[in-house]
């Protein structure tokens, strides 16, 4: 017989308390897992949308609104840049360092998503998540000169009840109350799950986006006369040719020689019309900035809780100790040596923490992976119940530890159980 | 095979002031032989009993059992020395209430040896007419069925010397004699030593060697404290 099953039927024998001082535990594992999970979840929302293009080129301002703008596709947009900048980035001074320049405009919606007009290289050049093409769950992509023609990420499609041969308006602004422009764009594509922001927006042909504009323009010149410009800073338009404008460029530099992309956006940022900016590195300093710190905070808590429990199993095992010194005394009595009392307490210590510790690996697990649907539409990422962190390794070492330390006491008591008086006590 | 020499004991009272329990010039003990000790309420006989156990230790004096001294041993040695050499049942029995009946007997050779012996427990548990209560636990079993656990627990090591504080006083009138036989035969079948502690002297007549504490202690009885006094 091991002194582990010597533990275990002295925690069975206090099946009550046991139970409890479990849950306590579990609870807190559960906790813990709850915000690691929390964490990767917005860890890979944030990093994935940067992913598939080097460089963002929009309107000199903040460059943080300018990612959050064009890869998240929340905020407003700082501004425009002309398309005739586009332009270099293709043929001009700028085309020998470029592969590939995706141009997107912004100022619609549809439903609360985004539209975003762009060309169809949007989806058959750039990759997402990586090396990862755009695939198609109905349709395909839209035509270069098919200006109507839309494509619509999976969440929007789903959330919008988009489907191919659908037709919808867009909004102008960044609200329900916008005016709705009367050209209809024709849905000739859904997008397959990228778990990227791609998922949440409509991304129609840059012409149409244009086209939209030009018929306003020439309907309300002359309310736009009056009210200024400024109201369409917000989003790209065109007043004629030479005037047309988008809202951010997406860049993939070539590959050689290294340290490109940094060359091509130092060289745009001296200039006085655009900036460039790294959003992998944005995104990073960002998440560091705001989420990272928040984890550690709500992390600290959850480990605080799970101190707590321990705690809990100090005081739980320490209170039994009274009724158990007559036990304890026989086991001595019996040749049980004082380390051997104090181990067996120091297992159970260590039993009823690690039984906390798995059921809370299972509650936290399951439940995050009971709210995975939720999860996957509210955020594009997919949690899956066997998806660990690898700082869940630490757990069972770490509630080792805590269990060993917060089972020091009570194992002290045992340890220095008077035998001969402890025998003498009516049980 | 047991030899006391000198043995003295004092507790500290809660005011601070000695209480003296046990003044044993010597007493002395044969390979196998068994001796019933009587004595009244509190004049010490479980705290000689732990003194030769090793339980206690005595302020001073000797307790030898064959060449080893137990008096000189470090704690640890001499909690293996009682596990493997000396057997205890005690007046309540004293089972390990998570346990089944196997189990305590199991338990008592893990802690002497550290390698549990299965088929010795069993046995054991048979001679004691408990073949069929094996796997039941205190709560299950009789007074009498837990007495006789307990005396297949205190034989479970193959002891020199069992050492049994008043083993029949709890038990009824019925199973009293049916309990005393089984510790003395089986002693005998073992060749074990045997002091069994009594304040009963139809229990003490039955042993060919009977020995009066008050005849070995040279305390003055009836001293002893509440606690000792409830006991021994």
């Amino acid at each position: 017989m091991s002194l582990w099953k010597v533990a275990w039927r002295s925690i069975r024998q206090r099946s009550l308390v046991s139970t409890l001082t479990v849950l306590s535990m579990a609870l807190g594992v559960a906790l813990v897992v709850g915000v690691l999970v929390v964490y990767g979840v917005v860890y890979q929302s944030f990093h994935r949308g940067g992913e598939g293009y080097d460089l963002i080129i929009g309107a000199k301002g903040g460059r943080e609104q300018l990612v959050l703008n064009t890869v998240f596709y929340l905020s407003q947009p700082i501004g425009n840049i002309p398309y005739s900048f586009y332009e270099e980035l293709t043929e001009g001074k700028y085309a020998a360092d470029v592969e590939t320049a995706v141009p997107v405009c912004m100022g619609h919606t549809y439903s609360g998503f985004r539209v975003i007009g762009t060309v169809p290289e949007m989806f058959s050049e750039l990759k997402y998540r990586g090396d990862r093409s755009y695939e198609f769950t109905a349709g395909r992509n839209f035509k270069a000169d098919q200006p109507f023609e839309a494509v619509v990420g999976a969440t929007a499609a789903a959330r919008a009840s988009l489907k191919i041969g659908d037709t919808f308006q867009a909004v102008h602004g960044g609200s329900e109350g916008g005016q709705v422009h009367k050209e209809t764009f024709t849905v000739v594509g859904v997008l397959a799950p990228t778990s990227t922001p791609v998922d949440r927006a409509l991304f129609v042909n840059m012409q149409g986006f244009y086209d939209i504009h030009a018929a306003e323009d020439e309907s309300t010149e002359p309310e736009k006369a009056e009210k200024g410009h400024e109201k369409h800073q917000e989003h790209a338009h065109h007043d004629h040719d030479r005037d047309k404008q988008i809202t951010a460029v997406l860049v993939c530099v070539r590959e050689n020689p290294p340290g490109r992309a940094d060359v091509v956006a130092k060289r745009i940022n001296d200039g006085r019309v655009a900036q460039a900016v790294v959003p992998a590195r944005v995104i990073a300093d960002l998440f560091e900035g705001v989420v990272g710190k928040l984890q550690w905070i709500l992390l600290g808590m959850a480990v605080l809780t799970v101190v707590e429990a321990g705690i809990g199993i100090m005081v739980s095992i320490y209170n039994s100790m009274s009724d158990r010194r007559h036990e304890i005394a026989i086991m001595r009595a019996l040749g049980a040596s004082r380390w051997t009392v104090m181990v067996i307490i120091l297992m159970e210590s260590i039993l009823l923490s690690l039984l906390g510790g798995a059921l809370g690996l299972l509650v936290g697990h399951g439940v995050t992976w009971l709210c995975s649907p939720k999860i996957a539409e509210w955020t594009g990422v997919v949690v899956g119940l066997l998806q660990f962190q690898w700082i869940e390794l630490v757990l069972v070492p770490g509630l080792v530890v805590l269990a060993s330390a917060v089972g020091f006491l009570p194992a002290m008591s045992a340890y220095r159980t008077d035998v001969a008086k402890s025998l003498i006590t009516t049980p | 095979m047991l030899y006391l020499k000198d043995i003295k004991k004092t507790f500290v009272q809660p005011d601070g002031s000695p209480l003296p329990v046990l003044d044993v010039p010597e007493f002395r003990v044969a390979a196998g032989e068994q001796i019933g000790m009587v004595g009244r309420s509190g004049c010490g006989k479980t705290t000689l009993l732990h003194v030769i156990a090793g339980i206690s230790r005595p302020d001073s004096g000797k307790v030898r059992i064959d060449d080893w001294d137990i008096t000189l041993m470090p704690e640890a040695e001499r909690d293996r020395f009682r596990a493997e050499r000396i057997g205890y049942v005690f007046q309540t029995f004293n089972l390990l209430a998570a346990f089944t009946a196997l189990e305590n007997v199991l338990l008592s050779m893990r802690f002497a040896r550290g390698r549990p012996d299965k088929n010795r427990a069993r046995h054991l548990l048979n001679r004691v007419g408990l073949s069929h209560r094996m796997t039941h636990r205190p709560e299950q079993l009789s007074v009498g069925e837990q007495q006789r656990v307990a005396v297949a627990r205190a034989l479970a090591n193959k002891p020199q010397l069992l050492l049994a504080d008043e083993p029949t006083a709890n038990v009824d009138a019925g199973h009293q004699q049916q309990i005393l036989d089984l510790i003395r035969d089986t002693c005998h079948e073992e060749n074990v030593a045997l002091i069994i502690v009594t304040h009963s002297n139809e229990v003490a007549s039955q042993f060919a060697r009977v020995d009066r504490l008050e005849e070995i202690n040279l305390v003055t009885p009836g001293v002893i404290a509440p606690a000792e006094d409830a006991k021994g």
